[in-house]
C-alpha cells in the first residue's frame, strides 16, 4: 500500500491543495431530461456494433447518436420525434422496441394468446377429471413394478 | 388424447429448422443493415470545400450527372487501402466520385490528397459528421450511388476493390441515370 | 507427434461411441443381454479417450505448441499459465471438445451411479447419449479439428487470446454452462429410453430427476457466472442484455425449470407423463439450439464464436436429426400413454401445471423475440431489432403471474386442497405484502416507483408463502424442530430454491429502479457527490501487465467524510491483439456496489478522463439468489429416497 500512498501524495502535490469539483460530462436542465436521456440511449441500437445499445457502446457512431439525442432533448423535441429522427436516418434497425405494425403485433400478441390458451387448457383439464371418476393414479400392476424397480419407500 | 396434437412439436421444429436453413443457405448476414436513405434524394447540406474554407458546397452542386459519394477519413486504415482503387476508378473508368472528408482535420486531409492523389471531383469537408449523420453513415469508408436527379440508389459499407466493383458495384453504377 | 496422438484418441473415441450407440441398442431391441451389458465398458472407453484427447490439447496450450493452429490463433507466450489453460476452451474447437467430453462424463456417471437401473433401460440411455457423442465427434473431426497443424513453418508466437476472455469469469463460465447444457442430455436420454423400451411409468421420471436437478444447478450457476462476468468485464455495469446468446442459455434453463416441476408430478402422481417426456426432449433440444446459435452466425451477438456457414449447416443437420428424430418417436409412441389420475383446480397438480404453462410461454416469448428479426428477414420485410425494452416488458408481465401463483402453489396438497386452509394466508399475507412493499422503498429508497412496489409486494407475498409452509410443517407437531428435520431434502431443496427466487427478484427490482449512473469529466483531485457518496478521482498511473499496458485509475470514495473504498478502474491495451479493454473498479457490498469505469482520456496527457460512476443497490442479490436456487436443487437430490433407490434393487 505504501507506493499507493506515495502516489497519492504526488498527485495531491500536483493538484495543489485545491479540490475541484468534477464536471458532469453532460449537463441536464432538469432530472426529467436526464431520465428521458437515459431511457432513450438504452432503446436505440448501435448500427455498427454486434448487439449493443448506444448507451453501452464505445463505437464513434454511438457517441454521435448520444450527442444528437442530448441536443434534441434540450431543443425540446419529444421522445417520439427523436426516435423518428433516428429511424429516418438509420432505419428501423436501430429500434430495440420495434414499431407496432401488423407484422410486429404478433411479437406481443402471440405470447399473450399462448398464455390464455394454456390457462384455458389447464382449467379444463382440472374440470374434466373432476367429472369422470376414474381409477387411482397408479394401477396395481404399475405400483408393484415401480416398487420392485425402486425399492420400497415412503 | 388426440393423436395429431403429438405431432405439433415436430411441426414447430420443422418450421424453425426451415428458417435456419434459409438463413444459412442464403448466407443472411445479420450485420448488413439496409440504408434508410435508398430511394430518397440527397439531404440538403451546406459545407465548405476541403481545400478552400471560403467555398461553400451544397447538394445543388452535385446534380446533373450520376455520381458516387464516398465518405473517408485520414484516421481510417481501410480508406487508405481503398484509395488507390478509387484513383483508378476516377482516372481510368471516368467514374464521377464526390469525396466527403468525414470527422477529420482539414490539414491532414489536404496533405493526404496531395500525397496519395485526389480521385474526387469535389471535396466536401464534414468535420463534425453532420452530412454523415443525415445520410445514416456509421463509419468510414462508406459509399453511396446517386443518380443525376440526386436520388440515392444504393449504399455500400466498407472498402471497395476491383473484384467488388466488377462483380457487384459496376452494375449498380451503370444502372444510374 | 503428441497432437497426432490427440487426434487419434478422438478417432478412437468416435469408434467406441459408434459401437456404444449401436450394440446396446440392438441388445435392447433384440432382447440380448450380452449386447446390453456392453454399454458400460464402451461408455467408459469413450470417456477415457476423450479425456486423453482433451488432456493433449491442454498440454499443447500449456507448452505453447504453435504448430497447432488452434494454439497459434488463441494463445501466446506472454499469456499467464492459467489463461493458457482456459484458452483451451476459449474458442470454437476446444469448447466443442469440452462439450463432448462432458457428455461422455455424464454418460459414465450414469453408468456408474445407476447400478440398480434395469439393464435394458440403462443400455438404451447410454446408447442414446453415445449417439449424440457420435454426431458431435463427427462434427468436430470433419469441420473443426482442434489438432490441425500449421506445418512446416510454425509461427514464432501466437495471436493471443481475446482480451475479453482473459478473466476468471471466463475460466469458469463456459465449463459450468456446458455441464448444465449437456447434463440435460441425461433426462433426454432417459425419456428416449422410456420411449424405446415402451415403459412410460413413473420409474424413468424418478431416475431422471436427480440428474435433471444437478444439470439445472450447473446451468443456473453457469448463467449467473456469465451475468456476473458481463457485469464487471464489459465495463458498463449491465448484468443482463437479452442478447441472443444469453437467450440461448436462458431458454433451456426455463424449460429445465418446467421439467423439474413436472417430473415431480410424474414421479409422485404418475401423471403428466406425456408432457414430462416432451419437456425432457425440449430441454436438451434448447441446449442444442443454443450450441447452434452461438456457432452458426445466424444471429449477431457479442458472445458468438467465429462464423462459418459450413459448420452451421452441419450442426443444423445434427439438430434436425436429434430433435426431429426424438419428436417423431415421441409422436408415434406417446399416444400409448394412458391418462390417469384426477385432481381439482385447487391442488398441487394444477398449480404445477400453471407453473409449466407460464414457463413454457416465457420460453416461447424469448424464442419468438430472438427469431423475430430472422423471420422478418426471411419474408423479405424489414430489418428490425428486438431488444431489452420488449423482453423486459413481457418477462415482467409473466413473472407477476408466476410469482403470485408460486407463493400459493408450494403450500398445496396433491389432488385436492381445502380452500379454507388458505384464507388466513390471503387475509394476512396480501395486506402485509402490499404495505411492506410500499413502505420499505419509501423508507430506504429514493423515491416511489410502482414497479418497486409491485416487485417487492410479490417478494413479500412469496416469503409469506415460505413462512406459512414451515408453519404448516410444525403446527401439529409436539417436536417442531424434529419434524422440520424430517421434512427431507426434497422439501428443503424446494424451500431454498424458492427463497432464491425471492432473493434474485429483490436484486433485479431494486437495481433496475434505484441504480444511479453518471458520466463525469474528471482530472486529478476532482471530486463529485453522488447519492450519499463522494468520489474523488486521484489520478491514473501507467502499469505494465504481462501482456498488456494499463492506465490504472484511483478513485477514493468517501461517506460522511470517511474514506470507505478505493476503486481501481483500468483501461488496458493488449499488445498482441491490439485492442483495448475496460476493467471496472468495483467495491462490492451486501446492500450496494460502487462501480467505476474509465471511458476515455479527454486530453493528450492521459490525466483527465471521462469516468462513469455508478451505485448499484442490491445487485449482488441477483447472483446470491441463483446460488440459493442451485443449492436447493442439489439439496433435493440428497433426499434419502434417491439413495434408498440406488441401494435397492439388485
Amino acid at each position: 500500500m505504501r507506493w499507493i500512498n506515495k502516489f497519492l501524495i504526488l498527485v495531491l502535490m500536483v493538484a495543489g491543495s485545491l479540490v475541484w469539483a468534477g464536471q458532469e460530462a453532460r449537463y441536464f436542465d432538469n432530472e426529467q431530461l436526464r431520465d428521458r436521456y437515459n431511457k432513450l440511449i438504452w432503446q436505440l441500437r448501435c448500427p455498427r456494433c454486434e448487439n449493443q445499445a448506444i448507451g453501452d457502446s464505445n463505437a464513434p457512431i454511438s457517441g454521435d447518436m448520444r450527442d444528437r439525442t442530448y441536443e434534441m432533448l434540450h431543443q425540446g423535441y419529444s421522445d417520439r420525434e427523436i426516435i423518428d429522427y433516428m429511424v429516418d436516418r438509420y432505419s428501423e434497425f436501430v429500434l430495440y422496441n420495434p414499431r407496432l405494425t401488423f407484422g410486429t403485433l404478433w411479437l406481443w400478441l402471440a405470447p399473450a394468446l399462448a398464455l390464455v390458451l394454456g390457462a384455458v387448457v389447464a382449467v379444463l383439464l382440472a374440470r374434466r377429471k373432476q367429472r369422470s371418476p376414474s381409477s387411482a393414479a397408479f394401477t396395481k400392476d404399475e405400483k408393484q413394478r415401480l416398487e420392485s424397480l425402486l425399492g420400497k419407500d415412503s | 388424447m388426440k393423436r395429431w396434437i403429438l405431432f405439433v412439436p415436430l411441426m414447430v421444429v420443422a418450421v424453425i429448422t426451415g428458417l435456419f436453413a434459409y438463413a444459412l443457405l442464403n448466407e443472411v448476414d445479420p450485420r448488413v443493415i439496409p440504408s434508410a436513405l435508398e430511394g430518397r434524394t440527397m439531404p440538403a447540406f451546406q459545407l465548405t470545400a476541403v481545400e478552400d474554407r471560403q467555398q461553400f458546397l451544397t447538394e445543388q452542386d452535385l446534380l446533373g450527372e450520376p455520381y458516387i459519394i464516398n465518405f473517408w477519413a485520414t484516421w481510417c486504415p481501410s480508406c487508405r487501402w481503398e484509395h488507390p482503387y478509387l484513383n483508378s476508378l476516377a482516372n481510368d473508368e471516368g467514374v464521377r466520385i464526390i469525396g466527403v472528408n468525414y470527422k477529420d482535420e482539414r490539414d491532414l486531409a489536404i496533405t493526404w490528397l496531395q500525397d496519395y492523389a485526389n480521385p474526387y471531383a469535389l471535396d466536401i469537408f464534414d468535420p463534425n459528421g453532420d452530412l454523415g449523420f443525415e445520410m445514416g453513415v456509421t463509419g468510414a469508408p462508406e459509399t453511396f450511388f446517386v443518380d443525376s436527379k440526386g436520388v440515392i440508389q444504393h449504399r455500400f459499407q466498407g472498402p471497395i476493390d476491383a473484384a467488388l466493383w466488377n462483380n457487384r458495384l459496376k452494375a449498380v453504377y451503370d444502372a444510374l441515370d | 507427434m503428441l497432437p497426432e496422438y490427440g487426434q487419434f484418441a478422438l478417432i478412437l473415441a468416435l469408434l467406441l461411441a459408434f459401437a456404444c450407440a449401436s450394440l446396446p441398442l440392438y441388445g435392447v431391441l433384440a432382447g440380448h443381454k450380452g449386447f446390453q451389458q456392453s454399454a458400460k465398458p464402451l461408455t467408459w472407453g469413450m470417456f477415457f479417450f476423450l479425456l486423453v484427447g482433451f488432456a493433449i490439447l491442454v498440454h499443447a496450450f500449456m507448452v505453447d505448441d504453435f504448430s497447432v493452429r488452434l494454439v497459434a490463433s488463441h494463445s501466446s507466450t506472454l499469456l499467464p499459465w492459467y489463461y493458457k489453460f482456459s484458452a483451451t476452451w476459449g474458442n470454437h474447437e476446444g469448447s466443442m471438445l469440452l462439450w463432448i467430453l462432458m457428455l461422455a462424463g455424464w454418460a459414465a456417471a450414469v453408468s456408474h451411479y445407476a447400478r440398480s437401473l434395469s439393464l435394458d433401460l440403462k443400455a438404451a440411455v447410454l446408447s442414446v447419449m453415445a449417439m449424440i457423442a457420435v454426431a458431435f465427434l463427427l462434427f468436430l473431426l470433419m469441420t473443426s479439428n482442434p489438432f490441425d497443424r500449421i506445418l512446416p513453418i510454425q509461427p514464432p508466437d501466437g495471436a493471443d487470446l481475446n482480451p475479453l476472455l482473459q478473466d476468471i469469469g471466463l475460466i469458469l463460465h463456459p465449463p459450468t454452462l456446458y455441464m448444465g447444457y449437456v447434463g440435460f442430455s441425461v433426462a433426454f436420454a432417459f425419456a428416449i429410453g422410456a420411449l424405446i423400451t415402451g415403459r412410460f411409468d413413473a420409474a424413468w421420471a424418478r431416475w431422471a430427476r436427480p440428474w435433471t436437478n444437478v444439470a439445472w444447478a450447473f446451468l443456473t450457476i453457469g448463467i449467473a457466472l456469465g451475468s456476473w462476468w458481463a457485469y464487471y468485464e464489459l465495463g458498463w455495469g449491465g448484468w443482463w442484455f437479452w442478447d441472443p446468446v444469453e437467450n440461448a442459455s436462458f431458454m433451456p434453463w426455463l424449460i429445465g425449470t418446467a421439467l423439474i416441476h413436472s417430473q415431480a408430478v410424474t414421479e409422485k402422481r404418475n401423471m403428466f407423463k406425456s408432457w414430462t417426456l416432451l419437456l425432457a426432449i425440449m430441454a436438451f433440444s434448447f441446449s442444442l439450439l443454443g450450441t447452434f446459435l452461438v456457432r452458426s452466425g445466424v444471429l449477431t451477438s457479442v458472445h458468438a464464436f467465429a462464423v462459418d456457414p459450413e459448420r452451421g449447416v452441419f450442426i443444423l443437420m445434427i439438430l434436425l436429426a436429434t430433435i426431429g428424430g426424438s419428436l417423431l418417436l415421441y409422436a408415434m409412441r406417446a399416444s400409448q400413454i394412458r391418462v390417469a389420475g384426477e385432481y381439482q383446480l385447487l391442488s398441487r397438480e394444477s398449480f404445477l401445471l400453471f407453473n409449466n404453462i407460464l414457463l413454457v410461454v416465457i420460453t416461447f416469448m424469448v424464442l419468438l423475440g430472438t427469431l423475430f428479426p430472422l423471420i422478418f428477414d426471411a419474408f423479405g420485410w424489414r430489418k428490425i431489432s428486438v431488444g431489452p425494452p420488449y423482453y423486459n416488458l413481457m418477462f415482467n408481465f409473466f413473472m407477476v403471474f408466476l410469482l403470485s401463483l408460486l407463493a400459493v402453489g408450494q403450500l398445496l396438497r396433491w389432488k385436492k386442497h381445502d380452500g379454507a386452509n388458505l384464507v388466513s394466508l390471503l387475509k394476512v399475507g396480501i395486506p402485509v405484502a402490499v404495505v411492506a412493499g410500499l413502505v420499505l422503498p419509501l423508507v430506504f429508497g429514493d423515491g416511489f416507483h410502482w414497479q418497486v412496489w409491485l416487485g417487492l409486494a410479490l417478494v413479500f407475498w412469496l416469503v409469506a408463502g415460505l413462512i406459512r409452509s414451515i408453519y404448516e410443517r410444525v403446527k401439529n407437531s409436539s417436536t417442531p424442530l424434529k419434524s422440520l428435520m424430517r421434512a427431507g431434502g426434497g422439501y428443503w431443496g424446494m424451500w431454498l430454491a424458492h427463497l432464491g427466487v425471492a432473493i434474485t427478484t429483490v436484486g433485479v427490482v431494486l437495481v433496475s429502479n434505484y441504480d444511479i449512473e453518471r458520466d463525469f469529466r474528471m482530472g486529478p483531485g476532482d471530486s463529485v457527490q453522488m447519492g450519499r457518496y463522494e468520489f474523488q478521482f486521484l489520478g491514473v498511473e501507467p502499469v505494465d501487465g504481462p501482456n498488456y499496458q494499463s492506465d490504472f485509475g484511483y478513485i477514493q470514495v468517501f461517506k460522511n467524510g470517511t474514506a470507505i473504498a478505493m476503486l481501481n478502474p483500468e483501461k488496458r491495451f493488449y499488445h498482441v491483439q491490439r485492442s483495448g479493454m475496460t476493467e471496472a473498479g468495483i467495491q462490492s457490498g451486501f446492500l450496494r456496489d460502487l462501480y467505476a469505469s474509465l471511458a476515455e482520456p479527454m486530453e493528450e496527457s492521459r490525466q483527465v478522463w471521462a469516468v462513469r460512476l455508478q451505485i448499484k443497490p442490491f445487485v449482488r442479490w441477483i447472483w446470491l439468489g441463483a446460488i440459493f436456487m442451485s443449492i436447493g436443487a442439489v439439496v433435493a437430490v440428497l433426499d434419502k429416497r434417491y439413495f434408498k433407490a440406488a441401494r435397492g434393487g439388485q
